[in-house]
């Protein structure tokens, strides 16, 4: 019998294209290179300027998502862009995958969507892969138990000629999460909890994988949102194992394999675990139990405490700069904080279940008076299906915008952003000084508290509104 | 390959990325012409004039090839704009006790030297700005101007790509019948 080898050895075994020495790196094969229109322009030109193909844009799907607009086109058919780059960014885009015969999820197709969103809804990221994009927030994917991480624009040129990267690999994180979330905490409160603990660089060259009950117990969309932060711990990569419930959510999307093939992916998918004696290099432990519901209070991601917790005190002069950016006050917990601007959307909580945990919060309140609230659903068919239940009209009864889906204000390229000194709870994934506009002020949340907060109008615990059920 | 430069001390640690360039300029489609825009929020007081707050606005700090930065820096967004906004803006080397993954390996592969060092040596270097380096790839090594040396790692192929200008996408390529054979066995062909 081999070796017992963890979830992530057995994917990056699988992918060696010629093993590291101690000169070079791996070469490492890529199953599914996803592509978006900000970190692929010059990735494009390079293989232009070398007279090179796209080796195979069979393994390559490109979207339009980052700067986008999430108003809807005009009469006249215009799309509101922000700026005329912006507007030629995507036109470069659709001319790049023209030329270079790449399937192109665009303005007229059904499934655009945040390249994250959308990779899992078409059942192209599976169990087992190895996938990148030009974007940190490719570890989403990971909760399929693909091995998926964010690359550069030079990788990403290096992947479109030869679908390899060149690769040092990894060391392994293993993150237990024991027992089982409170009624009313979700996967955003988990993940915000787990990057409080370990810190932003807690997970630095490290893949994690996720495991326990507690993680076992999440849904393929909460999964998702834990795995998509990994990067907000510094990790290359998040994984969980494939199991049942992977493989039911799966099952029947448009690029899965589909009958008996469907049967032996499974099968395979099966395999994809930790064997019992394998050994990690490193290992954390999470009690789910004592999670609340958890936002941020500072300026990065690992800046994360329980809301009804008081805002500790800084440590050093550029703690002391995040607070008063943040207006945060030590001792002083964020909840009932006065809030401007409500976001719900991008890759980490843009999904179905986010947008209903979100309306049962909304259904039969209001926005408070002063404060704007967005929300954007992930993907077209995110939207879709939203519309379909009537959770669009949930918000906008509410008060609250619908918008056309993108990154829209997780990055505030399109123009949509706060504007100085606002602050915002945010279901992004990113609370850098600066991230949703100049000088925004920004809380990291679950779609629960988003959703609380602009009904309050203030940082507010959803629990107090999950119980009230109004029809 | 070697550097000859004072050092520049921006002490903030968890810089990301959006700090360096924020996400409203990756609208581009070029990689050159971004130092103007290199940590742009920060640099420039809302009149556009030079925010004197900024460490690397300091007379002293002007022309300063050589940035060492507090703990984990580049953290953050993926976007390969970073480095080139930084080389745009004429910084050759980062050095610091912890530097963020993938900002690393975009940088080191556009000649950006992002160098870790022990938590002792930065502790030094961030507490005497504007002391001459030199760094010399080749040596491993940062000579300081008292004849004292700080040795550092370096990811050997990163290295080897940097001494004799290796081009890694051809040394890639140059594994075409490799990759070939593997997609062959692995049922992973066209
Ligand atoms: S939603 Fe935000 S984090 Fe996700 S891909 Fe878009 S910009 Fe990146």
């Amino acid at each position: 019998m081999s070796a017992p080898r963890t979830l992530f050895e057995k994917i990056w075994d699988a992918h060696v294209v010629a093993p590291e020495t101690a000169d070079t790196p791996a070469i490492l094969y890529i199953d599914l290179h996803l592509v978006h229109e900000v970190t692929s322009p010059q990735a494009f030109d390079e293989l232009r300027s070398r007279g090179l193909k796209l080796r195979r844009p069979d393994r390559t799907l490109a979207t339009l998502d980052h700067s986008t607009p999430t108003l809807p086109a005009g009469a006249d058919g215009e799309r509101p862009y922000a700026t005329a780059e912006a507007k030629a960014q995507v036109a470069q885009l659709e001319a790049n995958c023209r030329e270079f015969g790449v399937d192109l999820h665009g303005w007229d197709s059904a499934d655009r969507g945040i390249v994250h969103v959308i990779g899992p809804e078409l059942g192209a990221t599976q169990p087992g892969m190895t996938i990148v994009c030009g974007d940190s927030h490719t570890s989403t994917h990971g909760a399929f138990g693909a091995l998926a991480f964010g690359i550069g624009t030079t990788e990403v040129g290096h992947v479109m000629a030869t679908q390899c990267l060149l690769q040092r690999k990894p060391k392994t994180l293993a993150i237990h999460v024991d027992g089982a979330l409170p009624r009313g905490v979700g996967a955003k409160d988990l993940i915000l909890h787990i990057i409080g603990q370990i810190g932003v660089n807690g997970g630095t060259g490290h893949v994690i994988e996720y495991r326990g009950a507690a993680i076992e117990a999440l849904s393929m969309e909460q999964r998702m949102t834990v795995c998509n932060m990994s990067i907000e711990a510094g990790a290359r990569a998040g994984l969980i194992a494939p199991d049942e419930t992977t493989f039911a959510w799966l099952k029947g999307r448009p690029r899965v394999p589909q009958g008996a093939a469907w049967d032996q992916a499974v099968a395979h998918w099966r395999t994809l675990n930790t064997d019992d004696g394998a050994r990690y290099d490193r290992e954390v432990r999470i009690d789910a139990s004592q999670v609340k519901p958890t936002v941020t209070y500072g300026t990065h991601p690992g800046m994360a405490i329980a809301m009804d917790a008081p805002v500790p005190a800084a440590r050093n002069a550029v703690e002391q700069r995040a607070l008063d950016y943040m207006h945060s006050r030590a001792g002083q917990p964020m909840q009932g904080s006065k809030v401007d601007v409500v976001f719900v959307g991008s890759c980490t909580n843009s999904r179905l279940s986010d947008l209903r945990e979100a309306a049962r919060v909304l259904r039969g309140r209001r926005v408070a008076e002063g404060v704007r609230m967005l929300v954007v659903p992930g993907s077209e068919a995110v939207r879709r299906d939203a519309e379909a239940e009537g959770l669009h009209e949930v918000f906008r009864a509410a008060g609250a915008e619908w918008r056309v889906p993108g990154c829209s204000m997780c990055i505030a390229m399109n123009g949509d952003l706060a504007q100085p000194g606002q602050l915002v709870v945010s279901t992004s994934n990113r609370n850098f000084e600066g991230r949703q506009g100049k000088g925004a002020r920004t809380v990291l949340a679950s779609p629960a508290t988003a959703a609380a907060s602009a009904v309050a109008g203030a940082i507010a615990d959803p629990r107090e509104y999950l119980t009230e059920v109004a029809a | 390959m070697r550097i000859h430069s004072r050092t520049a001390v921006l002490p903030d640690e968890n810089i990301d990325t959006d700090r360096i360039i924020p996400a409203r300029f990756l609208t581009t489609t070029t990689r050159e012409g971004l130092g103007k825009l290199c940590f742009n929020d920060w640099r420039y007081l809302p009149d556009g004039s030079d925010n004197p707050a900024f460490p690397l606005n300091r007379p002293e700090a002007r022309g300063c090839a050589i940035v060492v930065a507090g703990r984990n820096f580049g953290c953050g967004s993926s976007r390969e704009h970073a480095p080139w906004a930084l080389l745009d803006y004429g910084i050759k080397a980062v050095l610091c006790s912890e530097i963020a993954d993938i900002f690393r390996g975009n940088a080191l592969k556009n000649g950006l030297l992002a160098i870790v060092i022990s938590e002792a040596e930065h502790r030094w270097l961030l507490g005497h700005p504007g002391v001459e380096l030199s760094i010399d790839v080749r040596e491993q090594a940062i000579e300081l101007p008292d004849g004292g040396r700080i040795r550092f790692e370096l990811e050997p192929f990163a290295r080897h790509c940097l001494l004799e200008g290796v081009d890694q996408l051809g040394f890639l390529q140059q594994h075409a019948d490799a990759i070939a054979a593997f997609e062959a066995r692995f049922g992973k062909a066209a």
